[in-house]
């Protein structure tokens, strides 16, 4: 699709520094950003007549430790524009020893849940979030279920039963 | 046969567990605690084609303060059990659980670290209903085994 490699073009003029990589597949446009950008890549994408990006349709993390040597973890952001019909894949990789990323939730409400969601499964810390809490599993839960070296058949250890005992005395 | 020849052929005599028992199993009214796929099953069973109230237990109340059957219908995870818990506490006694399906008897496949491995964890269960998802029919079964289970208690026991 000739229209998303323009975008692709616009972004890396805009922000030469923050596109690290870029690969159209099946014309879906995938943009790797480098991790220090992605407050001002998403503002521009977002409000670029251009791009118009108003819709996050998707946030997640991915943990790449056991994928690659990177030993990374990466946030991939899914957007749509509602205007233009259109949509971009951004990929943010940031090292699993320090798994922190600018939020985007100034730019997409939406995002705020999404994050939520990628800190409780990956711990992924979004920096500037309003609210980073546990979103899926219980009060009292320890460690990140969907990381790799998370163990198959996890156990939460007993404390967690006391989240259902709490009502019994 | 003891008194009863006294009085004649106008008034019948009978024990209070009986009566008790026999107005509590025929007239339950069920908690539906749907979790997931199993619920759909429960739903069919009250529906007419299974019609659980051929069993007195059509009334699905959805307070657990005007119920007294919980039916537990799919996977329990531990962000629910919480809620479980309470809404099995706010039932009013006497009370009694079907643990539905194999999620909520034992955890079924889900041996992760998000599902109760069983409702029994969390709170007394009296039927273990087997099955991915059970068929209405296994449904009814359960509940006739609460019946049973009812007509053996006594009001003393209380």
């Amino acid at each position: 699709m000739a229209e998303m490699s323009a975008i692709g073009k616009k972004l890396k003029e805009t922000f030469p520094d923050a596109v690290t990589g870029m690969k159209t597949f099946r014309g879906e446009l995938t943009v790797s950003i480098n991790k220090d950008y992605i407050g001002k890549v998403a503002e521009f994408l977002c409000n670029d007549d251009e791009s118009d990006f108003g819709y996050l349709s998707d946030l997640c993390g991915v943990d790449k430790s056991r994928l690659d040597n990177s030993n990374a973890f990466e946030v991939v952001y899914h957007l749509y524009s509602l205007r233009h019909n259109h949509r971009v894949r951004l990929k943010v990789e940031i090292p699993a020893s320090n798994p922190s990323i600018k939020t985007v939730t100034n730019v997409w409400k939406t995002a705020d849940w999404h994050e939520r969601e990628a800190y409780d499964m990956f711990g992924i810390i979004f920096e500037g979030h309003p609210n980073l809490e546990r979103i899926l599993t219980p009060e009292g839960f320890e460690g990140y279920p969907l990381r790799k070296d998370y163990p198959l058949k996890g156990r939460q250890p007993a404390s967690l039963r006391e989240v259902y005992r709490k009502g019994e005395e | 046969m003891g008194i009863e020849t006294l009085f004649g052929d106008c008034i019948l005599t009978t024990t209070l567990d009986k009566v008790v028992n026999w107005s509590r199993k025929n007239a339950l009214w069920p908690m539906p605690f749907g979790l997931a796929c199993c619920a759909i099953e429960m739903m069919a069973a009250v529906a007419p084609r299974y019609d659980l109230a051929r069993f007195g237990a059509e009334v699905f109340r959805f307070s657990p303060r005007q119920s007294d059957l919980m039916i537990v219908a799919g996977t329990v995870t531990y962000k629910m059990a919480a809620v479980t818990k309470k809404i099995y506490d706010q039932m009013p006694e006497p009370k009694w659980v079907i643990a539905m399906g194999a999620c909520a008897s034992s955890g079924g496949i889900f041996d992760t670290y998000a599902t109760v491995q069983g409702v029994d964890e969390i709170i007394p269960v009296d039927v273990f209903l087997p099955g991915c998802p059970p068929r209405p029919e296994a449904l009814i079964h359960a509940v006739m085994e609460i019946q049973k289970k009812i007509d053996k208690e006594s009001v003393l026991d209380e």
